[in-house]
């Protein structure tokens, strides 16, 4: 076309050592009288290169980043069920599901057990519904307190005092073979 | 010519050091920068910059020797202290550089802010301090998280519990700082790479342009009550202040903020040779529940915030709250891009700046002391402190500690700041209004009624008539 000629020496300017144009004198990627020319087509070229590129690179990279695997939980055994009084309270720990093998510690996780009656088992989770600091089970005063920001609840999970707002999350318990068994959730996130 | 003279002027040549020279010594600042008095407001940028880059030599080394994974982390911090060369020295520098970091780029916003440098042209010098404060902050963080003891991985958990309030995204958030549904084998190598690679890249580029806007722009001129900022001819007459009276860069103001940064280094190492390293605490076990989780002092403002915020305030105060702090920071240059600079004629933006340095100071000591901290290792009130008294009383004593009432309660000079001190109480209160309380609960004070028998009800209050009457 025309137009390939008609802006010929334009470019060879550029090639020279002599002066560049000033930018605002003539816009390269929209020359009016070039149409969808081909200054307009490498100029979209290049962006669509680009484009292409980091999406292909991208949805593995964000991928990798943001998913993890869904987490179903698995059944710990964690107490004999004749290791537990009736009305008392205790700390049992247990692996969690999958753990890699340079967890080291972190790859464990605790929840209170209550023992309710002959048959009831509760499985409070450790972290206080407040910010997730650790809760301690005081036996005397019978009410589990945080370190963190003054935050009590009584030996049901419900708040008794301080800034949290809902009760501790539970476990999902159950019994197998004589043994209690709790099954491992996720940090829980109040009202979530 | 000699062969390293060749050498020299080769290198000139081929990489144009003669004209980056150039251009630094033809840059200009204003006469007020170079100012015997004023000259030292104007050194905080570049002692912030100092401070950064010792963070990432000392930072490098660290790397060098850490291992980011949960379960040898904590030893191999051990292993820095005890047995590298300097070891110890090095985490000491690291720990305080980042302090320095945190009080040096607050110094400058504030500097900044109260003299409103921020103004046009230099919005975008502003909003690039803004992303740099963040970036300080979370590389203070995730800082404090690497050194994987028990405040570390406590803090981790801490930190998903904010990200999974977030509405919407938060059970992703949480995921991804977990790296997983709970803390596990690969959340400390997600700490690792954003602390180590992908925030320090971040810093650098944005620390490149915040510089390139400073050359561009130009460091503003000292602020005089009446010299508003007027876009349409602000340029103009900052390139004829620079013509008429501007000083070069080169070495009339550079002087003083190589200076600065010599001070930082200096006491940076002073406080890591004295001081020592910090930590590592506790191991870090999330099944060990007598942890005490407590930020690093540039977050106790916030952790005290967090604690006497009341409960409904909960989701405005941990994600809104952040959120409109960080909108307001990127509003301002926008806002009030121009008009009037010197502090005596904006006195709402100081007395907002002496508001928030105050805040800042008030939450910050409430933290420090968390007077809401249970104190369980108090010790039962023996008869030495209680003096001779009737056994009822001493069972009140023992009764007092075993319920934990204590925990909260100072008594005869031990306990808890939690709740009053109880030596007076019944001098205070009807003995009626006392047994309500204890047994229904009052305030921030668990409800008593199915821990306490009648019995041990009536020996605590006649443990506390004791104490009034002695």
């Amino acid at each position: 076309m025309e137009n390939e000629f008609a802006d010929a020496p334009d470019r060879l300017e550029g090639c020279r050592d002599g002066p560049v144009p000033a930018p605002g004198s003539q816009d390269l990627g929209r020359d009016p009288r070039a149409g969808f020319g081909r200054r307009r087509f490498l100029a979209l070229l290049s962006i669509g290169a680009g484009g292409v590129a980091a999406l292909l690179a991208g949805i593995p990279v964000l991928g990798a980043f943001f998913f993890s695997e869904p987490d179903e939980g698995a059944w710990r055994p964690v107490a004999a069920v004749d290791d537990l009084p009736v009305g008392s309270t205790a700390k049992v720990e247990f692996v969690d599901p999958e753990p890699l093998p340079w967890a080291g510690a972190s790859g464990r996780s605790a929840a209170w057990l209550r023992r309710e009656s002959e048959t009831e088992f509760v499985a409070f989770s450790l972290y206080c519904s407040h910010t997730g600091c650790p809760v301690r089970w005081e036996e005397g005063a019978e009410l589990f307190m945080c370190p963190c920001h003054g935050g009590a609840f009584y030996r049901d999970g419900t708040v008794a005092s301080g800034p949290p707002p809902v009760p501790l999350e539970r476990h999902p318990v159950r019994i197998r073979a004589g043994m209690v068994e709790v099954r491992t959730i996720g940090v829980p996130i109040p009202g979530a | 010519m000699g062969i390293a003279k060749r050498t020299g002027s080769w290198l000139v040549d081929r990489v144009g050091l003669d004209r980056i020279y150039a251009v630094l010594a033809k840059h200009k600042v204003p006469a007020g920068a170079t100012d015997r008095k004023k000259g030292w407001m104007y050194v905080f940028g570049a002692a912030t910059l100092v401070a950064f880059l010792l963070q990432v030599v000392t930072g490098i080394v660290l790397a060098t020797y850490y291992v980011p994974a949960p379960a040898e982390a904590y030893d191999s911090l051990i292993f820095i202290n005890e047995r590298v060369r300097f070891g110890a020295v090095i985490r000491g520098l690291h720990f305080f550089g980042a302090s320095a970091m945190v009080v040096l780029v607050t110094v400058h916003m504030l500097q900044v802010f109260l003299s409103a440098a921020y103004k046009f042209p230099r919005e975008v010098n502003w909003l690039s301090g803004v992303a740099l404060l963040l970036l300080t902050m979370a590389m203070a963080f995730t800082g404090q998280l690497l050194r994987w003891d028990a405040n570390g991985v406590w803090g981790v958990f801490v930190a998903s519990h904010y990200a999974g309030r977030v509405p919407g995204i938060g059970e992703a958030l949480k995921e991804f700082i977990l790296s997983g549904q709970t803390v596990g084998g690969a959340t400390l190598s997600r700490f690792f790479g954003l602390h180590v690679i992908l925030m320090p890249l971040m810093i650098f580029g944005i620390v490149g342009l915040h510089l390139y806007l400073v050359f561009r722009n130009g460091i503003s001129e000292p602020p005089e009550p009446g010299r508003k900022v007027e876009p349409s001819s602000y340029r103009s007459w900052y390139r004829s202040l620079l013509e008429r009276s501007g000083r070069p860069y080169f070495p009339d103001a550079v002087w003083r903020e190589a200076v600065a940064g010599a001070v930082v280094v200096g006491a940076v190492v002073v406080l890591a040779i004295t001081l020592g390293p910090r930590g590592p605490g506790a191991p870090p076990d999330p099944t060990f529940i007598p942890a005490e989780p407590k930020p690093d002092w540039f977050l106790l403002w916030y952790y005290g915030l967090i604690a006497i915020k009341p409960p409904e305030l909960e989701t405005f105060v941990m994600v809104y709250l952040p959120l409109i702090g960080i909108a307001m920071l990127l509003l301002l240059p926008l806002l009030f891009g121009k008009g009037e600079r010197s502090p005596s004629r904006r006195p709402w933006a100081v007395v907002g700046a002496v508001l928030i340095v105050t805040l800042f100071a008030v939450l910050t000591e409430l933290g420090a002391r968390s007077p809401w901290v249970m104190d369980f290792e108090t010790e039962p009130l023996g008869a030495a402190e209680i003096g001779p008294a009737s056994a009822q009383v001493i069972d009140g004593a023992q009764l007092f500690h075993e319920r934990g009432c204590q925990y909260c309660h100072t008594v005869a000079g031990r306990g808890g700041q939690y709740g009053p001190s109880l030596d007076r109480v019944m001098g205070r209160l009807p003995p009626s209004i006392v047994t309500t309380r204890i047994v229904q609960g009052y305030g921030n004070m668990p409800g008593y009624r199915a821990t306490l028998t009648r019995e041990e009800l009536s020996t605590i209050l006649i443990f506390l008539h004791h104490l009034e009457e002695r």
